[in-house]
């Protein structure tokens, strides 16, 4: 049986990096006693697969990743007993049936929203100014960035990948392009942004917390668990 | 979840932060509130390194049993993020509480190994104690010393308030409950500590006097009052099936060294190499009741999540219930999905056995530690394995599908000649031919491949070959060059490979493991040059340490290639180990006549160890 579980990691662990996620949710599980299923091999492991990768220092409500059961009890009792297990900063939120045949969230993530507010730690706060400079950002036919590969830099226009973005809050929302296919860094439009607003960028001035993960065409998003049920 | 020590920016820009935030799985949290003993223990090399080490997660279960005790945990900083502690004067901090390390009572340094020595003087800088032992007063954190390294340490005698000389779980209660009283009472630090040497265990340098002969080795050491004991005995834990075991231990977020569950099934070795401290100082050798080591196994995968487990012990061959432990653990793999990770195990039919059920055949190898390369030097360091045992069990592990092998050598034992050098290639010659020899062409699954690997040897305080003097460093290159040599003209020279270690790191590991007091001001002056990380070999730079030697006027020949006389009182004279130096001595003429002695379970050679009332010591007199 295929679940997609619904989680957030906040806090502190915002420090630890996707694969050491992983890891933890690999123990939380056994912990958690829930009856997963392993490959075959010398070496089993658990079958189970992150929809996308998290950079480190960013905070999100909106993670999911799809495992393989033997059998299920209901979504509430694997939720607690996984909650009663996980460390502080990690929680599951959402637990669906997916159906046999679906796809792995990977492969269908298509945006993120993100709320990027002020850290704490910063003396400045620049947040005003670049919400003010975002209709003008917006209405420029394109919003190039600096793009960095291995071997050279080049010119690239992220606007397309811009799917919304306002003030919001205490900061800015945006909803941004992700997964596979397109995928727009956060810090890239904080970057651009700044440019924009004339203001030094400085990336660890910012928290920048992940909303919901979605997939879907741009103009009827889904989070992720909709595409299972509940049980 | 509380404040982290470090600031976001500082965390964004050095390697794995998560070394540094704490909150991980099975940490103790106590209310600071309630706490009137805050203890700091330390393990002073990266996270990673540290976190692997059972005797930490043993101590940190230990201390915080006791309730008023709150233990945390602390690791020396990379050096990415020493430099930026040293420049914005960020003091070293506690992972639980993230608290500065000066704010806690004790700061326990386990030791285990000389190259370590510069990385204590970090932590103490950067936690602002002072360095000198002679600064500190009452209400700075003390700092005690553990581990194998502290049956000699003299070298650290300067920078520590004391040493506790033995099995941790023995008599810290004691301790703790006197440090209680002083610090709530007026008695001053000076009779805290002269109190405190009275704990059996409790070496407390500064109340010992070290007088030296002419010609620079020791006269006498000796308390400086009456009422200080003589010599100090380390403690063994003689209730080994009572004593508590970390069931909860904490689980890091990063990938550690040994990322697994630890069973600790045996202390202590029947053996007795003469090369092998731990062997002699971890005497008797104690072994766990095998069906609480099953319970616990469950009752730690349970609680940790982790998918592997291996045990622990100097060699599990020995553990006399292993046939059952290990049947056990094969269930677990089957039914549960837990991965065995076996230490290494004498080769027989048995073993490659239960090998064969847990690990991938084709990917891994085999590992047997000759340690030398000739019958002769395996004799003179009682190293009771045979050619025989060795061509036997790698016939049986390649037809049992095996073809890479693993072989420890040491070089520069006492007595090695250019032969015993040259039987290191030979013996991976006549392995890699009993394997061409054993299976018929299309039997074979590839190429054998014969991985030899030397380390030199570093004669040890409390072995046979403590009396031992070491060679010097361009003849530890001559020899590893000659063995090179050797590998390069034998048969099957394609399917052997040979690598060897560092010489410089060697030597100095023979300076400090058996040192004296007059060294510490040199470790001081190789860590101001700005030496941290000597154990890892892109940070050990050995100018630094010549640089030192020469300014201190100290003779590098006088530690480790000087002969020493059967009668030379050692600077750790006054630690009694148990095993006594009358045995040691013996050995070390038994090595030097090439005369084996036999295991403990097959004779009892009156080593000393009895003194301990249990153990291997009363096995044999409990079944009668």
């Amino acid at each position: 049986m295929k679940l997609r579980i619904k989680y957030e990691k906040t806090g502190v662990l915002r420090f630890i990096g996707h694969l050491d996620i992983m890891r933890l949710f690999q123990k939380a599980i056994r912990r958690a006693k829930l009856d997963v299923a392993y490959s075959k091999g010398f070496s089993p492991h658990q079958i189970i697969s992150f929809a996308a990768p998290m950079p480190l220092g960013m905070t999100s409500e909106g993670e999911y990743f799809d495992g393989e059961f033997n059998s299920v009890t209901s979504a509430e009792d694997m939720m607690n007993r996984l909650n009663a297990v996980l460390p502080e900063g990690v929680k599951v939120h959402d637990i669906v049936l997916l159906d046999d045949k679906a796809k792995p969230s990977m492969a269908i993530v298509s945006a993120s929203d993100y709320y990027i507010y002020k850290n704490e730690e910063c003396e400045n706060d620049t947040l005003d100014i670049l919400n003010q400079s975002i209709d003008l950002m917006m209405s420029k036919p394109a919003v190039e960035i600096i793009k960095k590969t291995k071997s050279k830099e080049e010119l690239s226009d992220i606007k397309p990948l811009i799917y919304d973005i306002k003030p919001y809050k205490e900061g800015i929302y945006m909803l941004l392009a992700s997964g596979s296919k397109d995928n727009l860094k956060p810090e890239l439009v904080i970057e651009a942004l700044c440019k924009e607003a004339g203001v030094f960028y400085n990336r660890y001035d910012y928290m920048i917390h992940r909303i919901e993960t979605y997939m879907g065409e741009r103009d009827k998003l889904e989070s992720l668990s909709c595409e299972g049920e509940r049980f | 979840m509380g404040k982290l020590a470090l600031k976001e920016r500082i965390l964004m820009n050095i390697e794995k932060p998560a070394r540094y935030i704490g909150n991980e799985v099975n940490i103790v949290k106590k209310d600071l509130d309630d706490i009137d003993i805050r203890f700091a223990i330390c393990f002073p090399d990266v996270y990673e390194i540290g976190m692997s080490y059972l005797g930490i997660q043993i101590l940190y279960d230990f201390f915080n049993r006791r309730n008023g005790t709150y233990c945390e945990r602390v690791y020396s900083p990379w050096p990415d993020l020493d430099a930026i502690m040293r420049k914005e004067d960020i003091p070293l901090f506690s992972l639980e509480t993230q608290s500065p390390i000066s704010d806690f009572d004790w700061l326990g340094i386990t030791i285990q190994y000389e190259m370590c020595y510069t990385n204590i003087l970090q932590v103490l800088e950067l936690s602002k104690i002072p360095i000198w032992a002679k600064d500190r007063k009452k209400g700075d954190t003390l700092v005690i010393g553990g581990g194998p390294c502290t049956v000699n340490p003299e070298p650290l005698s300067d920078f520590f308030d004391m040493f506790y000389i033995g099995e941790g779980e023995a008599s810290y209660n004691e301790l703790l409950d006197l440090y209680k009283i002083y610090k709530e009472s007026d008695m001053t630090k000076e009779d805290f500590l002269r109190k405190a040497a009275n704990i059996p265990g409790i070496y407390v340098p500064s109340l010992y006097n070290v007088i030296y002969k002419e010609d620079g080795t020791v006269s006498e050491i000796n308390p400086i009052y009456d009422d200080i004991p003589k010599t100090i005995k380390w403690q063994a834990v003689m209730d080994f099936n009572d004593v508590p075991y970390p069931m909860k231990p904490v689980v890091p977020y990063i990938r550690a060294t040994q990322d697994r569950v630890t069973l600790e099934i045996m202390r202590g070795c029947i053996r007795g190499c003469r090369f092998c401290q731990a062997g002699m100082i971890y005497r008797p050798t104690r072994q766990k009741n095998v069906d609480m080591l099953k319970k616990y196994a469950r009752i730690m995968l349970d609680n940790t999540g982790y998918e592997e487990i291996s045990l622990s012990s100097l060699s599990s061959s020995d553990y006399e219930k292993l046939d059952e432990l290990l049947s056990f653990l094969i269930e677990l793999r089957d039914n549960d999905h837990v991965n065995v990770s076996l230490p290494s195990l004498r080769i027989d039919a048995f073993s490659l056995d239960v090998m064969s059920k847990v690990q991938d055949i084709k990917k891994s190898s085999l590992t047997f530690a000759a340690e030398a390369g000739t019958q002769r030097l395996r004799d003179v360091i009682n190293k009771g394995i045979t050619e025989e045992n060795l061509l036997n069990g790698s016939r049986d592990a390649f037809l049992g599908g095996w073809n890479k092998v693993k072989l420890y050598f040491m070089m520069g034992l006492p007595t090695e000649t250019d032969d015993d050098l040259l039987g290191i290639a030979e013996l991976a010659e006549k392995i890699s031919e009993v394997y061409y020899e054993t299976l018929p062409k299309e039997k074979r699954n590839g190429r054998v491949m014969i991985n030899a690997s030397s380390s030199y040897f570093v004669p040890k305080p409390f072995t046979p070959f403590q009396w031992a003097p070491m060679i010097r460093p361009e003849e530890f290159t001559r020899r590893a060059y000659f063995v090179k040599d050797a590998f390069a003209r034998q048969l099957n020279k394609k399917s052997l490979k040979f690598s060897y270690h560092d010489a410089d790191i060697t030597v100095l590991e023979g300076v400090f493991a058996r040192g004296d007091r007059r060294l510490g001001k040199l470790i001081y002056d190789v860590y101001k040059k700005g030496a941290i990380y000597d154990a890892w070999t892109e940070f050990f730079d050995i100018e630094r340490y010549k640089e030192a030697f020469s300014e201190n006027n100290i003779d590098i020949d006088f530690y480790i290639t000087r002969k020493r006389a059967d009668d030379e009182i050692f600077p750790w004279e006054h630690i009694d180990v148990g095993v006594s130096k009358k045995f040691l001595l013996k050995e070390w003429h038994n090595a030097k006549a090439g005369v084996v002695t036999p295991n403990c379970r097959m004779k009892c050679s009156g080593c000393g160890a009895a003194v301990y009332k249990g153990g291997v010591c009363f096995e044999a007199k409990n079944q009668v």
